[in-house]
């Protein structure tokens, strides 16, 4: 195990003119490791994976991330927009929580999982559908539906198409928004082992932001509760969700119905 | 800078209006229609277009006699690189006779009073829509192509900011994923018309749409080529001689289309043909679709049939 961490956030604030969306944020995350922030709506759980995923640059603090020919460098201070960018598309991936931000819905699905390998400079068709039928199967989605388009597919599905597409390229780092959003149970079970069965294979370290403290039971290593910007709680994940100190984690903790 | 340090073709002074209304011009308009200052404007961006190949220079179009869709952008183009010297050929998908290239060469032969020709050996200036001449261009010539929309991206990125960033940061990925979707579909790559290109090894650039059997015409092409979209306010350029390479795959490389059929007039088999549906009972017969191409070996045909009798 190295001794960098993979992402070091240090004094992360956002603000929208006044209104503060988060407010000196810091963590470290290691390699391989599953950090779960969970919060009410409108914690500002989403503006810090914005922030962290450099899609929206912080008011104050930092975000380091250790890439792999520089070591640990702030994405905001130390690099440029298109190295910024060839980020996004290699070494990290995002799965939104809707999926038409993350996928082309006119294109068809194979398209969708190919697109990074092509960004990067593959050229041989052979090749390209032989790797995207691959992770056809590793995200169990059927190879017959690689020609139809992400728009015919049942919710799950897409969620899988943009999992297939992110890991394609062997990110190191991956961020979730609501991974299960929107899904129904049996089906938000399945994919959560599916998640589960990715991470532990590829060892890629991912946040996952999410308001579902099954997810996190179920996925994450570590856990981060936040409210009204601020994060009140960090530490294991079952020690967190089984002994909860601050009184918010307490109450987020009894208001899971126990069925 | 003075006006005078421009190396476009000549402008109006007094002199050469006096010759060309001589010749027929029109009173009361401009030379070639545009006022000067317009015609300024288009040559800035024709120049800094020039000196970067395939980036899509923006300027101000202007509301044009003719609807947005025939040629605006070519049009506008032409008025500000024609002198009174110039030879104008224009052609419409390879014709030197349909509606569009009799109405702006009319045009111009009227608000600027220059020769026309439809022999592309003879033209000075060509504008184009949908097709490269067969003949091949020379040094000299300037090749005018009428673009309707200018950006290769837009299919794939519908934002507008988007797609500007991803000229400047060369990210086209996505440009094979298009390619992609059509081997998935179809087998092979089918786009036939607007085919992608790298220019000079940067910039992918929309060839307007011509049929992908001319894509490799442009490629180091002694002419100089220019592209006008009215609508979408965009000018483009490839210089002489510049690399115009087509995209493809490795296992799905570049192929421009075949006929198994020769031109029923001229028997030419190097040429792009046309299918005319003759009768109502199925007939049919392959043409050349450039006319001046086929007029020319049918005339020198008919030259040497000539020799050999007498």
């Amino acid at each position: 195990m190295s001794d960098t961490p993979l992402l070091r956030v240090r004094g992360l604030t956002h603000l929208y003119g006044r209104a503060v969306a988060c407010r000196d944020v810091g963590f470290d995350l290691w390699p391989g490791e599953v950090l779960g922030i969970v919060g009410e709506s409108g914690a500002g759980k989403t503006t810090l994976l914005k922030c962290l995923s450099a899609q929206l640059v912080p008011t104050h603090g930092t975000v380091e991330y250790d890439t792999r020919d520089r070591g640990l460098v702030d994405i905001f201070a130390a690099l440029s927009e298109p190295e910024r960018r060839m980020l996004l598309r290699t070494d990290w991936g995002i799965v939104h929580q809707n999926p038409r931000d993350g996928l082309r819905m006119a294109v068809s699905a194979g398209g969708n999982v190919g697109e990074r390998l092509m960004a990067v400079g593959a050229r041989h068709y052979g090749n390209i559908r032989r790797e995207v039928l691959d992770w056809f199967d590793r995200v169990e989605l059927n190879r017959d539906r690689i020609d139809d388009r992400p728009d015919g597919f049942s919710g799950g599905m897409q969620q899988r198409v943009q999992i297939a597409r992110n890991l394609i390229s062997r990110p190191r780092l991956l961020f979730l928004d609501e991974p299960t959003g929107g899904l129904d149970v049996s089906v938000q079970a399945r994919l959560l082992d599916l998640l589960r069965r990715l991470v532990a294979e590829t060892g890629v370290a991912a946040v996952v932001v999410t308001h579902d403290l099954g997810v996190v039971r179920l996925l994450a290593h570590r856990l981060m509760v936040m409210r009204g910007g601020e994060v009140v709680e960090h530490g294991l994940t079952d020690q967190v969700l089984d002994d909860p100190q601050h009184p918010y984690s307490q109450l987020l903790v009894s208001s899971i119905l126990q069925v | 800078m003075s006006d005078d340090t421009l190396t476009l073709p000549p402008r109006e002074d007094a002199s050469t209006a006096a010759a060309a209304g001589a010749a027929g011009r029109l009173s009361g308009y401009n030379f070639a229609y545009l006022d000067e200052q317009t015609k300024r404007m288009i040559r800035r961006a024709l120049l800094k277009a020039i000196a970067i190949p395939g980036y899509q220079v923006p300027f101000g179009s202007r509301e044009m006699p003719l609807p947005y869709g025939w040629g605006t952008g070519g049009i506008q183009v032409t008025a500000s690189v024609i002198g009174p010297d110039d030879v104008l050929k224009v052609i419409d998908q390879g014709a030197d006779d349909t509606t569009n290239a009799v109405s702006i060469r009319k045009f111009f032969a009227r608000t600027a009073g220059v020769a026309t020709t439809e022999r592309t050996t003879e033209a000075t200036l060509i504008q184009t829509r949908h097709r490269i001449p067969e003949t091949p261009l020379k040094e000299g010539q300037i090749l005018v192509y009428q673009v309707p929309i200018p950006e290769p991206l837009r299919w794939l990125e519908p934002r507008e900011t988007e797609t500007r960033r991803m000229h400047a940061l060369a990210e086209y990925g996505v440009m094979q994923v298009k390619l992609y979707e059509d081997i998935a579909r179809y087998g092979r790559i089918a786009t036939a018309y607007n085919y992608p290109v790298r220019v000079n090894g940067r910039y992918i650039m929309a060839p307007s749409p011509i049929p992908k059997f001319d894509n490799p015409k442009m490629h180091r092409n002694p002419a100089i080529q220019l592209f006008g979209a009215g609508r979408e306010r965009r000018i483009y350029a490839v210089p002489p001689y510049t690399a115009v390479e087509s995209l493809d795959f490795e296992d799905h490389p570049f192929a421009v289309e075949r006929w198994d059929q020769a031109c029923a007039l001229c028997g030419a088999t190097d040429s792009f043909l046309d299918e005319i549906v003759t009768d109502d009972a199925g007939g049919r017969m392959f043409l050349c679709s450039d006319t001046d191409h086929c007029a020319e070996r049918r005339r020198s045909r008919g030259a040497d049939a000539q020799e050999g009798t007498t």
